[in-house]
């Protein structure tokens, strides 16, 4: 698929646990300010294939990748390249909800203060929890523990937190799937509103969910790239028999 | 039945252990005041004229529990962390070991491993250092306690989620941030209880101290001076020719119940700080 304005563009790429090719020879590229779905069947190498795009795999020791991620012009893999940088840039959501056990107001600042931002503290709270869809239900108890929220409370914490560093991509490894219907039809309803300001990638194995909020949509099998294409068409009229058999349900 | 009855031996044990030192510390405070016991600043009780101030013992044990504290405490935190953190699977299977045959090496051979080796060392850099200083027992104290601190720490850490880190690198911490601000608070009260399960070890331990600070009861806080500890001082009546049924038989029992008395109030203390401050991840 060609895409105009790319943010993201991944070159050949291989990724390996050990021995263990997980990701087989992928290239394509992420579109700026537009939702990108990554679906396959569990083990397919989705996940793996997300983390490698902000370096989070790192902390793995047997974890290696050949190819090339460029990022706003410069390899992310590149010796030269600073992990804790790009991670700045390029944030992350997590499967389960991982607030930190600290109040719900240092959860939102404590990355921005670690990373030395300047402004003010209780308008970027403010600000973030807003865009979080989350500011008028925890508004009057911004001190208590970010453990005391719901479930999906905590999710939608934990993208507020992302989106107070202000990144370029937002990383999202299927955000909802630990949450009820209605928590995920809330999180799924920030995705549509964050894709104005905001790159997102967003994991899942729910088609349902890609179909909803993604522009494009990107199918992988056994680490191999079967098809990419915008969401629509993808859904429709798929080209290859496998996407077919996968969004129709016959394995996966 | 059985079962019930083997968890009835430790309760059993404890009840005596509290009614023998409450009898025969009962005869000792008969005899002399509480008072006089707890702020007297002199320790005669095996020579006339007596005195039964328990200060010097108290000092002693305290130069003895601060000083191997500000030894074993950082350097046990700083362990875990780069072992949790930074050391690679094969660095920590090497390292894991040795401070395990360190904890195990009997106190015995740490107390001459002090007067025979740490105490000559001390004295090259500070010669008027007496042969048996609080110094040198403080010291082995703190590398006994060590390998205590660093293990339950280390577990400590390692048992914060591993989605909290990440959560953490996410956000473009590096690696010391998220140690900082992330893990080792979340393993807060884990730390906490190491830490004062090796000082209330350093409190309790006997025969290094016993050898390598001597038995001069003594209200100081040069640890460069002889002292003796509340331990040790157990030690020395309890191995000499005292006889039963006298006062100087019944200070081991009121210098062990204000032994006992402190340990406990430690442990209390522990577990509000623990409670207090808690991170709960869970």
């Amino acid at each position: 698929m060609v895409i105009n304005d790319p943010i993201l563009s991944i070159w050949n790429l291989n990724i390996r646990y050990g021995q263990t090719l997980a990701v087989k020879n992928n290239s394509f590229e992420i579109e700026k300010n537009k939702v990108t779905a990554i679906i396959g069947p569990s083990g397919c190498g989705k996940s793996t294939l997300l983390r490698t795009l902000n370096r989070m795999n790192d902390f793995i020791d047997s974890f290696n990748t050949d190819g090339t991620i460029n990022f706003d012009g410069n390899d992310i893999y590149a010796a030269d390249a600073d992990p804790v940088e790009i991670r700045r840039r390029i944030g992350m959501v997590f499967q389960k909800p991982n607030p930190f056990p600290k109040s719900i107001y240092k959860n939102i600042t404590w990355g921005p203060q670690i990373n030395g931002y300047q402004g003010d503290m209780d308008t970027l709270v403010e600000e973030s929890l807003k865009g979080a869809a989350l500011w008028d239900e925890v508004k009057d108890r911004l001190n208590e523990s970010a453990l005391s929220l719901s479930g999906g409370q905590q999710q939608r914490l934990c993208i507020a937190r992302c989106i107070a560093m202000r990144p370029e991509v937002i990383l999202m490894d299927e955000p909802a799937s630990a949450l009820d219907p209605k928590s995920t039809a809330r999180v799924e309803e920030l995705i549509a509103k964050l894709r104005q300001d905001y790159t997102i990638v967003i994991v899942t194995h729910n088609m349902q969910q890609a179909a909803r909020v993604s522009d494009n949509t990107l199918f992988l099998y056994e680490g191999e790239l079967i098809e990419y294409g915008p969401t629509k068409a993808l859904f429709t009229k798929p080209e290859k028999q496998q996407t077919e058999d996968y969004i129709t349900g016959r394995f996966g | 039945m059985i079962l019930a009855l083997s968890a009835f031996i430790s309760i059993f044990t404890t009840l005596a252990i509290i009614a023998v030192l409450g009898k025969e510390s009962f005869g000792f405070f008969q005899q002399v005041s509480i008072w006089e016991f707890l702020f007297g600043t002199h320790w005669e009780p095996l020579l006339e004229p007596k005195s039964f101030g328990v200060l010097p013992l108290l000092a002693g044990t305290l130069l003895i529990v601060v000083g191997s504290g500000l030894i074993a405490i950082p350097t046990g935190l700083m362990t875990a962390v780069y072992l949790s953190e930074y050391a690679s699977e094969r660095t920590r299977s090497i390292i894991k070991p040795i401070m395990e045959v360190l904890a195990g090496v009997p106190t015995v051979v740490y107390g001459y491993f002090a007067l025979t080796f740490i105490t000559p060392m001390i004295r090259l850099i500070l010669p008027d250092t007496q042969i048996f200083n609080a110094l040198s027992a403080s010291i082995v104290v703190g590398i006994m306690i060590l390998p205590m601190v660093a293990s339950l720490c280390d577990d400590a850490i390692r048992s914060v989620p591993v989605s909290l880190r990440q959560g953490g690198y996410a956000l473009g911490a590096t690696p010391f941030e998220v140690t900082k601000n992330v893990t080792v608070p979340a393993a807060f009260s884990g730390i906490i209880a190491s830490f004062v399960l090796a000082v209330s070890r350093a409190f309790g331990e006997t025969m290094a101290v016993t050898l390598a600070a001597g038995a001069t009861p003594n209200l100081t806080l040069n640890p460069l001076e002889s002292i003796q500890t509340m331990t040790a001082y157990i030690v020395q009546v309890s191995l000499g020719d005292t006889p039963a049924g006298g006062i100087e038989y019944q200070t081991i029992f009121a210098v062990g119940a204000l032994l006992f008395v402190v340990t406990l109030g430690m442990n209390v203390a522990a577990n509000w700080i623990m409670n207090r401050y808690r991170e709960v991840y869970e």
